[in-house]
């Protein structure tokens, strides 16, 4: 019988991280549709079993984060997704936020829905298999953004659930994601992220949370989107994320498993590169600094499937291997170029369409 | 330095602010980074007294204080013998390949050798940093059972000032929790004590000291066990680090010099491996790798006690991202006096058991103290809890 601290450490094992594919029934269905498939039950069953059938385990994937229709679902062979998973050494993890919603008096701010019932949820969970669990926080930047009230709020939701998951048994993945949206700066930016984290830090504390069976999955610190000043380069993104994570992040806590949020795939790499190898140079970096990606493990896979459904679905796996593996390498300090992506060019994978939804 | 507007306790408990926009737009404003001009500084200072294989040695007893350790010896407690006494410890040849630092009483800083080198000179000779203690000591808190608060505040950015420019480069400033039989200490000892801490810190950065936060969980009487001292360790220092983040302070700038977990007086006591164990968890669980160095206090246990204990927190925590050190008052003076003893002829040997013993927790801070101790199978060395301010 596992501890939850020792799923916590296999997750955050030495170049190993986590593939977000937990996308709600409508973001993975306003992509779908981009990408030119219906937004079907089918569809998006065959969608993710290119990711759990191709071997991403020894590609440097330890765990995947799954939607809850996703959690029972199979594959053509009748296997269970969760099954697929398991026999390659890949844990399985549950979303179990229902999303942003308007935090009032807060104008494009929210909070996230989910705590009531969440015991019986995770109870539910992990007896169908999930040994870890994610909910996400969404905080903007810029504007007076991210004010007292969202930052408090969303900090005691992230410890209230964290400490729930536990007690039922799955390791939480706390993420308290600063929007890539707006135009602030580096500097701004990771002044929000210290005040943010350090106060989900102070409520896990407070929740008496195990910090030694928790994740956090923060975004580096980057500027905004549409910032007009010089781009800072993966060295300087990588000294300003490793100064907030010594200031906020207590060395408890086995693995920092940043998101990619709306950089491109190979910026997300590139930079988690920057950041272990200075890591390695410096020292005092006790946590595994790692990934939980979702677009940035994806977006190449859909676009191959999008070109052909049918007779895509090999190279769709060897995609998805080898996106894994880049920043399996990245997570050791060792990645070296050519980036598999084929959508870099394409621009950042930013989406505008992402905000508060009542919809699940 | 930007103003913020950042509302504290509002959003705690049941009271919520009315929901308007405009109470949304009461905004915490975003910060640039701090525009402290002593931030470099602040920075390579602590980096410095953080340095592997050396600690601080802690000797800014009150008069009061010392005045009992001076008696306890038959030497009387005059400003000449406490100037005396501070020479010995300060001149000691070699001591400053072991001690980056050195904390003082306020009379001593303005005090000379009896050649006429100030303390500060002597001291920056060996490159030993000077550090004063910088609060006025501890008051009972009314109402509870005999616990603190400590005094310092007010005045305190003008004092750190003045000690800046006679030499100062750290402070210091301890504030004390208890745990009894069966409980710990009160949550309005702990807000109390964290709030003194946080904003003394703001302060002495804000004036170019070095502040070392020291958030004593004390040693005391009852059976309470290891594990009940590592809970209480971890409420107080998230609540101090908490403090530390609302009040700005910038974490490279400070040191830290926390209790090790320890069993209550009357339990049995636990092995060097026990106490590691506790200790490193509870430090790694509260303590970002921002702060340099861990600077622990030796609160009653013997010299040698002291030492094992530092040795095997190397052991337990070889990768740790702070320097896991020491900042030793008693267990680095306790046999130097006893040589002494106010005796010309004691003092070359007295000085020479000091450095042996700042020696052996420098081998044992790198993990390397294979022994024997200089002073072997010494007993706790106990203080009573004084309170009512600092001694003149």
């Amino acid at each position: 019988m596992t501890t939850l601290e020792e799923t916590a450490r296999h997750l955050a094992a030495p170049g190993k991280g986590l593939l977000a594919s937990d996308e709600s029934t409508g973001t993975i269905g306003k992509r779908l549709e981009k990408a030119g498939f219906d937004n079907s039950e089918e569809t998006r069953r065959a969608y993710r079993q290119l990711f759990y059938t191709a071997p991403i385990g020894e590609a440097g994937i330890s765990g995947a984060i799954m939607f809850k229709e996703t959690l029972y679902q199979s594959a053509d062979d009748g296997t269970l997704f969760v099954e697929c998973l398991k026999r390659q050494g890949v844990l399985p993890g549950i979303k179990v936020d229902e999303g942003l919603v308007p935090l009032e008096g807060c104008p494009g701010e929210t909070s996230t829905r989910g705590l009531e019932g969440l015991a019986a949820a995770c109870a539910e969970y992990a007896s169908a298999g999930a040994r870890f669990a994610k909910w996400r926080a969404a905080l903007k930047v810029g504007g007076g953004c991210p004010s007292e009230k969202a930052i408090e709020e969303n900090a005691a939701q992230l410890a209230e659930y964290a400490a729930i998951c536990q007690a039922q048994g799955l390791v939480p993945i706390v993420e308290p994601e600063l929007l890539i949206d707006g135009d602030h700066s580096l500097a701004q930016f990771a002044d929000a992220s210290t005040r943010v984290i350090s106060r989900c830090v102070a409520h896990l504390w407070q929740k008496n949370v195990v910090l030694e069976a928790t994740l956090l999955k923060p975004q580096m610190c980057i500027p905004g989107a549409d910032y007009t000043g010089e781009k800072p380069t993966s060295d300087v993104i990588a000294d300003e994320t490793l100064r907030v994570m010594r200031r906020c992040v207590p060395a408890a806590v086995p693995g920092i498993m940043f998101l990619s949020g709306g950089q491109t795939e190979e910026e997300a790499t590139v930079n988690l590169n920057a950041i272990n190898r200075l890591a390695q140079q410096q020292g005092r970096a006790p946590w595994s600094l790692s990934f939980s990606f979702g677009r940035s493990l994806q977006a190449s896979v859909l676009k191959l499937w999008s070109e052909d459904r049918e007779g895509n679905q090999q190279a769709c796996r060897n995609m998805a291997a080898a996106l894994a593996r880049a920043n399996g390498q990245a997570v050791l300090g060792r990645y070296e170029g050519p980036h598999p992506s084929i959508t870099s060019q394409a621009g950042s994978l930013r989406e505008d369409f992402r905000g508060w939804r009542t919809d699940v | 330095m930007q103003a913020t507007s950042c509302i504290r306790g509002q959003a705690v408990g049941g009271r919520r602010a009315a929901s308007t926009a405009a109470a949304g737009r009461r905004s915490v404003v975003v910060r640039a980074a701090a525009a402290n001009p002593y931030a470099e500084e602040l920075k390579a200072t602590a980096k410095y007294i953080a340095t592997r294989g050396k600690g601080i040695l802690a000797s800014d007893e009150s008069n009061a204080t010392t005045g009992k350790r001076l008696e306890s010896v038959g030497v009387e407690n005059t400003e000449d013998n406490r100037r005396d006494w501070r020479q010995l410890l300060y001149t000691a040849p070699g001591l400053g390949q072991y001690i980056s630092g050195a904390i003082m009483f306020e009379e001593t800083l303005y005090q000379k050798a009896r050649d006429g080198t100030p303390f500060v000179d002597v001291l920056g000779s060996a490159g030993i940093k000077c550090g004063v203690k910088v609060d006025t000591g501890l008051q009972v808190l009314p109402g509870t059972d005999g616990e603190t608060s400590t005094q310092g505040l007010d005045n305190l950015q003008a004092r750190c000032e003045a000690y800046y420019k006679q030499g100062a480069r750290f402070a210091k400033w301890r504030a004390v929790l208890k745990i009894s039989e069966g409980s710990g200490p009160s949550s309005q000892a702990i807000l109390e004590n964290a709030h003194g801490l946080a904003r003394y810190a703001q302060i002495a950065q804000a004036a170019g000291l070095v502040p070392i936060v020291e958030p004593e969980v004390t040693l005391g009487p009852g059976a309470y066990s290891i594990e009940e001292t590592a809970y209480w360790s971890e409420r107080v220092y998230s609540h101090v680090m908490r403090l530390l983040n609302e009040y700005d302070v910038m974490l490279e700038g400070i040191l830290l010099k926390p209790n090790m977990c320890l069993p209550g007086l009357d339990a049995p006591p636990a092995s060097p491996a026990d106490v590691a164990k506790y200790t490193t968890r509870t430090m790694l669980r509260t303590i970002p790798a921002s702060v340099p160095g861990i600077h622990f206090l030796s609160g009653g246990m013997s010299e040698e006690e002291s030492t094992l204990n530092l040795q095997a927190l190397q052991e337990a925590c070889p990768n740790a991202p702070w320097s896991l050190t020491f900042s030793y008052g008693r267990a680095l003076q306790a046999s130097t006096l006893k040589t002494w003893a106010g005796k010309e002829e004691n003092w070359d040997a007295a000085q020479q058991i000091l450095v042996a013993l700042a020696k052996a927790n420098s081998e044992a801070q790198l993990g390397q103290f294979k022994g024997p101790h200089p002073v072997p199978g010494g007993g706790r060395i106990l203080q009573a809890l004084r309170t009512g301010g600092a001694g003149k």
